[in-house]
């Protein structure tokens, strides 16, 4: 209760009668009681704002949850369309966004608040940094997700790969083939009829850069079963000089075939630059969320009292023992809670994942950090962004809607932990 | 306290324990110093990153807008003084690169949103930090988080889908695509971050000068137009700052909202693009090939770049070399 309210209440003192015309004869007052209406009023049209926007997606959203929309993958048709890879880049993103951000902003609030500066010099260093991070928090994220473009899309061009930025100058767990498809496959060439079995044969070839494998008799060559790769006979012939038997011809391969060159990457797959991969998005996200994390860590650290820190600084403590065993425990709910909410921004974030990844047609979940994605609200947003239409195969706004209740479900679980947090906190200290 | 029994178990144990950390081995000095030093190296290190972030901002975008300067279709005085903005190889078209097309849309939106938000913002903070009784402001504070935490694309599906329609219903010159539904979107947005921020500035004024000018006879009104608004005014600009960068940066609203036709109008009911729509859509098509585009990108990143922080370093300043200390 402010002071303000009990002079209120002074003023308000006297009989009911001249108490009413006090009020009503003084123009002041009524100037006043209009003002407080016009506020009420103002609150109210903010509350009606916020239930319009929930009410309007939630109807045209929950006629398409389901567990396609969860489980499925995007599709032409809007009724078998669903989320699963956006939501499963989400939690990839996030994680190593939240796994490389949470130390290094952690890290800055503990240098800024717990190791002062001794020297002019450093005083200076750390009033730059000040000024810096409240700058950092004010760029527009589109601007962050154009910096990861250059910084760890394409490496600042560093590997002579200006000409395909996202190109691997550099890479580790890649095994590269060229597939050829046996002469039944070609719709052409209708030599062997129905009867000869689709056969596809794989080359391994040394790198990516390696030219098309050109087909010679007597190539080692592979097929893909349900045993994995096994070794294949495979017979190189002129297409109009086939042989006739649907064995031999299954096995046979067009002599002027161009293969194509497809890549089979292992759960570590790395490569310089990063390209348009998971890694790239996390990192750039990272740049987003650091400001927040950071002042919400230094908010939390100024909260604790200073007799703590004495009291382990009098008893012979390291600064770093101080701030390890004194200092962080006793910030680390207000440090949680700054980063839960600065991992809800991360994950619906959206800008920064658009200018990395583009729009993209991402139908599987990443399997490697080097693995392109796609996340909830770029889903979101291309669906959104695709015309209107009263159609169901076609009505993209609807599932889009949907996915947007998903979306702020998974925000508002996060931002109802922060506040139990936030809680919980509250209590310990009182 | 004093009291204790010899016989008390947690005394023992306690003793105990005091017992065993004496006869723990000494920790070696030399070890725990080198300690120290890489934690403070390593602290070190992530308090320059973010110097690093900064610096490698500016560094890219200048590089490139430099290079984007070096094609022959563009010059400088066309960029900066020109608002026909054609970046797209078309057939017979030339090439316009002048920026002035997509910040006229920047600011006509922005302008649109700030009509709202920053009265709006403004008026609900006098009422949550002078007048709203406990139990309100307890309800409308998250009510405001949850606004605040709503990602922009959700703001962006809403103007599309509703808003848009809404104006359309109310006057029929409303194109699909258009600058005010993306506008009162991104004012929205806006909304609760001019509310809390200028909240905070007018808690900040002590209750002294409440109290006196209630003994002096005025009515909440007074106490708060005449002395506390203009008591919090730093904070209260500063805020509003804030607000117009965060407005000026905001991209999903206006990819979804506004459309894509960059040009100079103040006609609210038309399709415009802003500077941040320009780079979603040119990002969303395909910029493989190294071209004017690709390039173009980046010089209209430096100049939004240049608006916000410009706006963000205000705000910082005003806040904090014009406030009124009373303490």
């Amino acid at each position: 209760m402010s002071s303000a309210e009990q002079s209120g209440k002074a003023t308000a003192d006297g009989s009911p009668s001249e108490r009413a015309t006090l009020i009503g004869s003084s123009r002041r007052m009524r100037v006043d009681r209009w003002f407080q209406r016009w506020c009420i009023f103002i609150a109210v049209v903010s509350v009606v704002i916020l239930g319009c926007l929930l009410v309007t997606i939630l109807v045209q959203g929950s006629s398409s949850i389901n567990s396609t929309l969860i489980f499925g993958t995007p599709e032409p048709d809007a009724r078998e369309a669903g989320m699963w890879p956006a939501i499963t880049g989400t939690i990839w993103i996030c994680a190593i966004c939240a796994f490389i951000s949470l130390p290094l902003g952690i890290g800055t609030a503990v240098l800024l608040e717990e190791f002062k500066p001794r020297s002019r010099f450093a005083l200076y260093v750390y009033q730059l940094i000040q000024l810096n991070i409240s700058n950092l928090a004010g760029v527009p994220s589109v601007v962050y997700g154009i910096l990861g473009l250059t910084a760890f899309v394409s490496m600042f061009s560093l590997f002579q790969n200006a000409d395909d930025p996202g190109a691997p100058a550099f890479e580790v767990g890649a095994v590269y083939y060229d597939q050829f498809a046996n002469l039944a496959s070609d719709p052409f060439l209708s030599t062997g009829g129905d009867d000869v079995i689709e056969r596809y044969f794989v080359v391994p070839v040394a790198n990516r850069t390696e030219p098309p494998t050109v087909p010679t008799p007597g190539m080692k060559a592979f097929e893909y079963t349900d045993e994995g790769m096994v070794p294949a006979e495979v017979t190189v012939v002129d297409p109009f000089d086939a042989p006739t038997d649907p064995e031999a011809l299954s096995y046979a391969i067009d002599i002027n075939a161009v293969p194509g060159r497809i890549s089979d990457k292992s759960w570590y797959y790395f490569q310089l630059p990063f390209g348009r991969g998971v890694l790239a998005g996390a990192l750039t996200l990272m740049l987003v969320i650091l400001p927040v994390v950071i002042i919400s860590s230094q908010e939390s650290l100024r909260a604790v009292p200073g007799s703590l820190r004495d009291g382990a600084l009098g008893l012979g403590a390291t600064p770093w023992q101080v701030v390890w065993n004194v200092t962080l425990p006793a910030s680390i709910p207000g440090i949680m809670t700054g980063s839960i909410l600065a991992m809800s921004r991360a994950i619906g974030e959206t800008a920064p994942i658009l200018i990395i990844c583009g729009i993209v047609y991402i139908r599987n979940s990443p399997q490697h950090l080097m693995d392109s994605y796609t996340v909830m609200p770029l889903q979101i947003y291309n669906w959104s962004s695709l015309p209107q239409s009263e159609v169901p195969e076609s009505d993209f706004h609807s599932i889009a809607a949907g996915g947007i209740i998903l979306l702020l479900a998974i925000l508002l679980t996060f931002n109802a932990f922060a506040v139990l947090i936030r809680q919980r906190m509250h209590n310990k200290l009182s | 306290m004093s009291s204790v029994a010899a016989g008390d178990p947690e005394m023992e144990s306690l003793e105990k324990s005091v017992e065993q950390f004496l006869q723990k081995p000494r920790k070696n000095l030399a070890l725990v110093r080198l300690r120290e030093a890489i934690v403070f190296f390593l602290l070190i290190c992530c308090g320059l990153f973010s110097l690093l972030v900064t610096v490698s901002i500016v560094f890219v975008l200048i590089s490139e807008t430099i290079t984007f300067f070096d094609f022959d279709a563009v010059t400088l005085g066309s960029f900066v003084g020109s608002a026909k903005w054609s970046p797209q190889e078309g057939l017979g078209d030339t090439q316009n690169f002048g920026v002035w097309g997509l910040i006229s849309g920047t600011l006509l939106v922005t302008t649109i949103a700030m009509c709202f938000a920053l009265p709006l913002g403004l008026i609900t903070a006098i009422y949550l930090s002078e007048y709203a009784p406990r139990k309100v402001r307890n309800a409308l504070k998250p009510i405001l988080e949850i606004l605040a935490g709503i990602p922009t694309v959700v703001y962006g599906f809403f103007a599309l889908t509703t808003i848009t329609p809404l104006l359309q219903w109310m006057h029929g010159g409303f194109e699909i695509y258009n600058a005010t539904s993306a506008g009162i979107a991104v004012g929205i947005l806006c909304f609760p971050t001019v509310c809390s921020l200028a909240e905070d500035a007018l808690q900040a004024v002590p209750n002294s000068l409440r109290d006196g000018a209630f003994g002096l006879g005025g009515t909440k009104f007074d106490a708060t137009v005449k002395i506390i608004v203009p008591a919090a005014l730093s904070g209260i600009v500063s805020a509003f700052l804030l607000a117009i960068a965060r407005a000026i940066g905001e991209t999903m609203i206006v990819a979804l909202a506004a459309g894509s036709t960059p040009q100079a109008t103040l006609d609210p009911r038309e399709s415009i693009q802003t500077m941040t729509g320009f780079m979603a859509q040119t990002v969303g098509g395909d910029i493989s090939n190294f071209d004017i585009e690709y390039y173009s990108l980046y010089a209209v990143a430096f100049s939004l770049f240049l608006m916000t922080l410009t706006l963000t370093m205000i705000g910082n300043l005003v806040r904090r070399k014009f406030r009124e200390a009373y303490e």
